[in-house]
């Protein structure tokens, strides 16, 4: 297994934001976890990337502990996340960004330079490299948070979020991107509000709701489930359909 | 893009000038302000790598001067080992601090104004502790004796001590560039720029400003051994003084943070005033007040220092040209 | 030699809390303006320092007795904080909390090379009549200006404590304080609170400077001995807290004055960089947590 997670918990005072969750991902499979604002999402993300120091539980990547690991140990160990809310080195220039992520890998300029710059065709930014991060379009930001952690060189990407805010082309165009690194042996985990793409995407599917697991298979299974009706629709919503 | 032949020749250039600048300058009060622009420079260089590449404001950068401003000086004179020798245990002593003070303020996460506030604390408590304690003088100070050579880092002439500020300069300059052109630079930009993705990216944060402080530290050590050499004497409030903290965050952020040669244009310019306030009215305070107003002028309007401007103009030249 | 100490340690503590009532105000102004505006103001120190000029100069030049001043260089400080917030500090800060600190650190050097260049760097001390008269407490003499100022601050604390809980204003600005976009949203002009906040903070300046004349000096560097205690006093009590300043206030000011007392003048000052270092090392949020 890739990546294990058992029985993670996470909690902010009295309030339980992630609750006892369970999840794997295999080598090779891009898998994705959804369910609706406020699910406690990007909270399992942080808790499974160091960011944030699970109350209980344990994370496993590829078969060795990283529960209390630093972020920066984490990506040297093969696991490499993306923010939501994009995080570029703004005054830098697209290349320079990439550059941070490829010298996880070297302290040699050139070659990390090289990196970046096969990482930037692979995305498609390539035009984009001598751009300054914060002139970039939304668009353009999210491929730079995928192409920052791609150029680490990792194993496993977590992806958080990466087709908010993009209109159906610039989707289609990411989800593409994505295929194209799947192909390239990386694994992938993401976060996706986007359900045509997690259907086109994903191999598996976790559903997230209150902190809570409470569905788990392909997403076209997942789609039909009462429990995730439920959960997106509100209180009632599955009968009613059903019924109707 | 920029020509690296050109930087070089420009480079080569200035360096052979300032070689050669005391065969020209025959006024020794001239030499002595350059001396002082270098010294401000360097220091401000120190600063610069903390605060201009890693994005750490310290108030209290002083404390690695007055550390090693102590530490040659109570070897000189308690068990006579020459400041040329005592210089590397200043720069020892000064890394030493910047490791100690870096990782408890880093470890603990302190950022932005905590951060520079943590930092003028330890300077005050450095300063106090040096008053009260015996082995510094105390309130007193510490005197040292008149005895020139290069073993003594001492010389008859300012020519020495401009040469001596010069090589300062000269090494503030090449770590500078260094960092420019290394991994370790890029990943302290990357800290200043957005921690949080420089960690995620596998940049192992806290080590990066621990190690930017130390060599902080360490050039603010040997800082002090110069100034100890220099001036003979040193006390608590000189060792300590909230007003040096301040003028190596002034030079760098007025010429330009994060860059190569801002710590040394914002010398050169600051000094400038002040030596032109100072002809019109001998009046202590002016300068200063002016150069409070030039700070909260380039915080406001000129982010990137006075080297922003010319670069910003050169790059709209770019952006015509092309 | 130590049961000498000892016997002095109940003054100590009295004089401390006598200083301490005045440090919580000092403390009270730039918990207010970080709890409410969130920005961190270096200048405080030299603003202490301009109202104790200005007590001071009123003295000298009207023979006003500094507790009068009071009613003077209160709302004058409300007036000049509220002015260089409104038409300074506000409109040039903007973005990191680093600048608005560099900027408050430009003004702080203006404002002290200012008092040095019109002043001059004497150190200025007054004497009121009542100056040596003072309340035998058996133990200790305490002086009336201390007195007077201890009971004075701890009124003007209580004062401010009524204006933010009871009032309309404080309840507009403790809006600001918590949710600056709510508040814009349901019309609150959010900049004139940011401006009036800052004024009230510079006007417990005011009152401050007034009541530490009588007791202590003025040169243009007093406030920079301020600026670390009323520092190391906020986060004490917790950056925001108005109860955490007082009780910080007093805390440090006893420290100070015992500390004093046992390691001798010059090492007694090492207690209040000391412990703002540990607290801000161990306890960033302060012990008495935060809130405004």
């Amino acid at each position: 297994m890739m990546l294990e997670v058992k029985s993670l918990t996470k909690r902010f005072g009295g309030l339980v934001a992630v609750s006892d969750v369970d999840l794997d991902v295999a080598k090779g499979e891009i898998v994705s976890l959804i369910g609706p604002n406020g699910a406690g999402k990007t909270t399992l993300f942080a808790s499974i990337a160091g960011f944030l120091k699970p109350d209980e539980g344990e994370v496993i990547l590829n078969g060795t502990s990283i529960t209390k690991l630093k972020p920066h140990k984490i990506c040297k160990q093969g696991m490499v996340r993306t923010f939501q809310i994009t995080q570029p080195f703004a005054t830098l220039n697209t290349l320079e960004n990439i550059m941070i992520g490829a010298y996880a890998n070297t302290s040699n300029k050139p070659l990390a330079k090289s990196n970046a710059e096969r990482v930037a065709e692979i995305v498609g930014m390539t035009s984009l490299l001598y751009q300054t991060a914060d002139g970039l379009t939304v668009a353009a930001r999210k491929r730079l948070e995928l192409a920052r952690a791609l150029a680490t060189d990792p194993q496993l990407l977590l992806l958080d979020e990466v087709m908010a805010g993009l209109n159906p082309t610039e989707i289609d165009e990411i989800v593409d991107v994505i295929k194209g690194i799947r192909d390239t042996g990386i694994t992938i985990f993401l976060i996706e509000h986007v359900m045509k793409a997690v259907v086109n995407l994903s191999d598996r599917t976790y559903v997230l709701n209150d902190g809570k697991l409470i569905a788990h298979g392909t997403p076209n299974s997942i789609a039909s489930d009462p429990a995730v009706i439920e959960a997106y629709l509100g209180h009632g919503a599955a009968k009613t359909m059903a019924r109707g | 893009m920029k020509l690296p032949f050109q930087s070089t020749f420009f480079m080569a250039l200035g360096l052979l000038v300032a070689v050669l600048a005391p065969f020209g300058i025959s006024s020794k009060f001239q030499l002595d302000v350059l001396t002082l622009i270098f010294f401000t420079a360097y220091l401000g260089q120190s600063w610069n790598i903390l605060g201009g590449y890693a994005g750490q404001f310290s108030f209290g950068g002083v404390m690695f001067f007055g550390t090693g401003a102590y530490t040659s000086s109570i070897l000189l004179s308690s068990f006579g080992l020459p400041p040329i020798i005592g210089i590397f245990a200043a720069i020892f002593m000064g890394a030493l601090l910047g490791l100690v003070v870096g990782y408890l303020s880093f470890r603990s996460g302190l950022r932005g104004s905590y951060f520079a506030l943590i930092t003028l604390a330890f300077a005050e408590l450095l300063r106090v502790l040096a008053n009260s304690v015996e082995f510094t003088g105390g309130g007193v100070g510490l005197f040292l004796s008149y005895a020139p050579g290069l073993y003594n880092l001492q010389f008859t002439s300012p020519t020495g001590f401009y040469y001596f500020s010069l090589i300062l300069l000269v090494i503030s300059l090449a770590i500078a560039m260094w960092l420019e052109h290394s991994r370790f630079g890029a990943q302290l930009v990357a800290i200043r720029e957005n921690e949080d993705a420089a960690e995620a990216l596998g940049v192992d944060t806290l080590k990066c400003k621990i190690y930017a402080i130390m060599i902080m530290g360490g050039m603010g050590g040997a800082a002090g051994t110069f100034y100890a050499q220099k001036y003979l004497y040193i006390d608590p409030p000189i060792s300590y003084s909230i007003a040096l903290s301040v003028e190596m965050l002034l030079v760098t952020i007025v010429g330009g943070m994060g860059t190569v040669f801002g710590p040394l244009i914002g010398s050169f310019v600051l000094h400038t005033v002040n030596e032109i306030a100072r002809h019109f009215i001998s009046t202590p305070g002016l300068s200063l007040i002016v150069y409070g107003f030039i700070l909260i002028v380039i915080i406001s309007y000129l982010p990137n220092g006075l080297i922003g401007l010319f670069r910003k103009t050169q790059k709209n030249k770019e952006d015509n040209d092309a | 030699m130590f049961s000498v100490t000892l016997s002095l340690l109940p003054a100590g503590i009295i004089n401390g809390l006598m200083f301490g009532a005045i440090y919580a105000l000092v403390a009270l102004g730039l918990t207010l303006i970080y709890g409410v505006l969130h920005i961190i103001n270096f200048a405080h120190g030299a603003m202490l320092m301009l109202a104790l000029y200005s007590a001071y100069f009123l003295f000298k030049i009207l023979n006003i007795d500094p507790y009068i001043s009071i009613l003077i260089v209160t709302p004058a400080s409300y007036v000049f904080g509220y002015t260089i917030y409104r038409w300074g500090i506000g409109r040039l800060s903007g973005g990191r909390d680093q600048n608005i600190l560099l900027i408050t650190l430009g003004l702080s050097i203006i404002l002290e090379n200012s008092a040095l260049f019109f002043f001059t760097g004497d150190q200025q001390t007054i004497s009121l009549p009542y100056s040596y008269e003072s309340f035998d407490l058996g133990f200790l003499y305490l002086s009336y200006p201390k007195l007077i100022s201890f009971v004075a601050s701890l009124v003007i604390c209580v004062l401010l404590w009524m204006l933010m809980t009871l009032t309309d204003l404080g309840k507009a600005i403790r809006a600001v304080a918590k949710e600056r976009d709510g508040a814009r949203l349901v019309g609150i002009d959010v900049e004139h609170v940011f401006a009036v906040t800052f004024g009230i903070g510079v006007a417990c300046l005011g009152a401050a400077g007034c009541m530490l004349l009588p007791i202590f000096y003025v040169d243009p560097y007093t406030g920079n001995m301020f600026v670390i205690i009323a520092f190391t006093i906020v986060v004490l009590g917790g950056m925001g807290s108005i109860v955490g300043a007082l009780l910080g206030g007093f805390i440090i000011g006893v420290t100070e004055s015992v500390g004093g007392l046992l390691l001798g003048e010059s090492l007694g000052q090492i207690g209040i960089s000391l412990i703002f270092i540990l607290i801000l090392i161990f306890k960033p949020t302060g012990i008495f947590g935060s809130k405004v």
